[in-house]
């Protein structure tokens, strides 16, 4: 049952490019892909700077090759979840390849979201709330998280298993965690995990509430941070089991060898002052991947910006690692927080960071919140011998996940 | 997976069954209202007032669950919501529109998230465990019970509190009647909790034997598997929970379905007690164990006693199928 977990494809979409390529080129270069709202319509575009993937709906149906009224979510989730299967080399034109050398693969979605077809939903509701037969229902077809996943499945092709999680900001981190169990288990031999979240008016207003957003570039893990820019995306991971990873003969270099999710229980939106359930969610990926605090060599971090988290996560990481900090930085001063699509989206940067053996820096930090020298990377980094990279995801409701990758 | 624990609040008055036993009368009218018991035994007062009602429902039956296992600190907690916190998404969204993006206030956007079930058990309890909320439409609770079953065959001795709810709202009842849902039967909603462990107890109502899902199913596919669970129950399955409506879209599937477990089982039909919602099917698990852990199914003038296996089977007009078999222990 214990068998190895593999990272077979990997496919994204966000502020800092429209590829996995793209993303990993802006990495290198350390630019932001935060800036002015072009696309969302809303009555804030000139106050918040955000992450937006820069194409309208009507570019991103075109690259996606649909037609119809879709969520952008749903169509970022496509785009991204695609160029991970075409990495993984199980995509025949526009489907899911099934069969490899003769033999039938069972291959799982599972996807995740917070926003869903709320962005549709959130234009639907003016003309609704006016007249309950007022607006088209076309318009509120993918208003569930499930649906939005039902979507991509649909243009897949896959059928075997199809799932979503919606645990707030972990939620893509729960999904990868998922498909790991179940390649564990036996259940599956293929699963797309990750996440996908379009910007909307709804959670750039309801952040706006919270009073976490900032006016200007957010400046995560600095300690004269101010509060977080929205972003918007999708991560998806191809994940192999053994027997996959040798019907597709691909010499896959990274794997999933640790992961855990545990609860804060300290409050519905704020992390507790001693990060009690980020600390159970990193040590619980330690343990699992049987690895100790000192053979962690970089943190990417969850890093939103706010005040509480980076302060919470920040004592976590103390807890755990002692004064013996790794490295670590967050990559949300470059996408923006992307709530549900930020597991995925560091998972792939994660890989990148493993496979090409470079940190990518905070983005202007002035102050780091950790101040011993070199632990907050700020710099573009080229490393040696970097084996273990842990990502940290954690959202309201306390829920807390960290995933381990390593290299084989 | 045996259940331990088992709570459901529905517009069929069951929260109590223990004290009142239940009065099977299906619901009238075509929007089905969950009725809900008096909370003040099982949640501060002061914090009810602060819940919408999906959340006061799935956080009243996970603490009664819990309660009736003994079990305070469960080694996870999973939750299955189609729909998520609608009320409070609703409220959030007509300010949104109607005060154009200004003076707008956090609590309803904080609760709209799909998590917020799970999370106010998580802190209520003050439970650091494992906690996840599956939202795939007509088989959110499916998953979660899979989930389930997986925790604890990778932990063996766990505790896990799994269910699902779903809140109907003006706003939802409205659309949803649009989409043709309640076209023959009545909208409903509702909550249910499990505590879920992997061996018996003496307080173990019944056991969980299958959860099958499938989607958008060719006609061989779901007769298969209908088949395959036949099987599994050694041919002995005492009743049908159904999931079928009047004049159902999908009268066809569950009349192939009918037409493998053979034709002179019994069936019961339970959207009339519950209404048409994705997540009903955690309210038939919650009938289906009750009769089990009583030892006889007396409802609709139908008397089964000693009923050994109760298949629960439900086909979502979305394309959702699945199985979920429970039998006596």
């Amino acid at each position: 049952m214990q068998q190895a977990v593999y990272i077979a494809g990997r496919g994204a979409i966000s502020a800092i490019g429209k590829n996995r390529e793209e993303n990993l080129e802006t990495l290198k270069k350390a630019e932001t892909g935060i800036g002015s709202i072009q696309y969302l319509s809303t009555a804030h575009a000139g106050l918040f700077p955000a992450g937006e993937v820069k194409a309208d709906n009507e570019e991103l149906s075109k690259m996606a090759g649909w037609t119809g009224t879709n969520s952008r979510s749903s169509l970022l989730g496509f785009i991204a979840a695609r160029e991970a299967l075409q990495e993984a080399g199980l995509m025949e034109g526009n489907r899911v390849r099934h069969t490899v050398s003769g033999k039938r693969l069972k291959i799982g979605l599972i996807s995740s979201t917070t926003v869903a077809g709320m962005d549709l939903t959130e234009n639907f509701f003016p003309a609704f709330l006016q007249n309950r037969k007022g607006g088209k229902l076309r318009m509120v077809r993918q208003h569930e998280g499930g649906a939005t996943t039902e979507r991509i499945a649909q243009a897949l092709g896959i059928r075997d298993y199809v799932n979503t999680i919606s645990t707030a900001c972990s939620s893509s981190a729960n999904a990868i965690m998922l498909g790991a169990r179940l390649l564990k288990a036996g259940e599956l031999d293929v699963v797309i995990a990750g996440g996908t979240d379009a910007l909307s008016k709804f959670t750039l207003n309801g952040f706006n509430t919270l009073m976490i957003l900032d006016q200007q570039l957010c400046q995560p893990f600095d300690q004269n941070r101010r509060g977080l820019n929205l972003g918007e995306g999708a991560g998806f991971l191809v994940l192999v089991g053994e027997k996959a990873a040798e019907l597709l003969g691909g010499n896959y270099r990274v794997r999933v060898a640790g992961y855990a999710n545990a609860n804060d229980a300290h409050h519905q939106t704020a992390s507790s002052p001693d990060g009690t359930g980020s600390f159970l969610a990193m040590k619980g990926a330690l343990e699992m991947a049987g690895i100790t605090p000192d053979q962690v060599g970089y943190i990417n971090l969850h890093g939103t910006g706010t005040q509480n988290n980076d302060s919470s996560e920040s004592i976590a990481i103390e807890r755990v690692f002692g004064n013996r900090y790794p490295a670590m930085s967050t990559t949300k001063g470059y996408t923006g927080h992307t709530l549900a699509a930020c597991g995925g989206l560091e998972a792939i940067y994660s890989c990148f960071s493993l496979e090409q053996q470079l940190l990518f820096p905070c983005l202007r930090i002035q102050h780091p919140v950790i101040e011993n020298p070199g632990v907050v990377v700020t710099e573009l980094r080229t490393v040696n011998g970097l084996q273990h990279v842990l990502s940290n995801s954690f959202g309201f409701g306390g829920n807390c996940s960290s995933l381990l990758f390593s290299l084989r | 997976m045996y259940i331990n624990g088992a709570s459901a609040i529905s517009p069929l008055p069951v929260f109590d069954a223990m004290t009142s036993g239940i009065s099977f009368i299906p619901g009238e009218g075509n929007r089905l209202t969950a009725y809900e018991p008096a909370y003040n035994n099982l949640i501060d007062p002061k914090l009810i007032r602060r819940m919408s009602r999906v959340i006061r429902m799935g956080v009243a039956t996970a603490m009664d669950a819990l309660r009736q296992a003994g079990v305070s600190n469960p080694d996870a907690i999973i939750t299955g919501t189609a729909y998520g916190c609608l009320e409070d998404t609703g409220i959030f969204l007509k300010r949104l529109v109607e005060n154009g993006e200004e003076m707008l206030t956090p609590t309803a956007f904080i609760q709209s998230t799909h998590n917020t079930v799970g999370a106010q058990v998580a802190l209520l309890l003050k439970c650091h465990s494992y906690n996840n909320t599956y939202v795939q439409r007509a088989q959110s609770f499916e998953r979660s019970l899979q989930d389930a079953r997986l925790w604890l065959t990778e932990h063996p001795g766990a505790s896990v509190l799994v269910g699902a709810a779903d809140e109907l709202t003006d706003y939802s009842y409205a659309l949803l009647e649009r989409f043709g849902l309640y076209r023959h039967q009545a909208g409903g909603e509702g909550a249910a909790y499990y505590l879920v462990t992997d061996a018996a107890s003496e307080k173990s109502w019944a056991r969980v034997d299958q959860v099958y899902t499938l989607f958008d199913p060719g006609p061989e596919e779901l007769q298969d598997l209908a088949a395959a669970l036949l099987q599994e129950a050694s041919g002995q399955i005492d009743l049908l929970l159904s999931g079928e409506e009047e004049m159902d879209y999908n009268a066809d599937q569950y009349a192939k379905v009918s037409s493998v477990l053979g034709y002179g089982l019994p069936v019961i039909r339970y959207k009339k007690y519950c209404g048409v919602y994705p997540t009903a099917t955690a309210f038939a698990s919650w009938l289906a164990a009750w009769w089990l852990k009583a030892g006889k199914v007396e409802v609709d003038g139908l008397q089964l006693l000693s009923p050994g296996r109760i298949l629960i089977y439900q086909a979502d007009p979305s394309g959702y199928h699945s199985f979920i078999l429970l039998s006596a222990c």
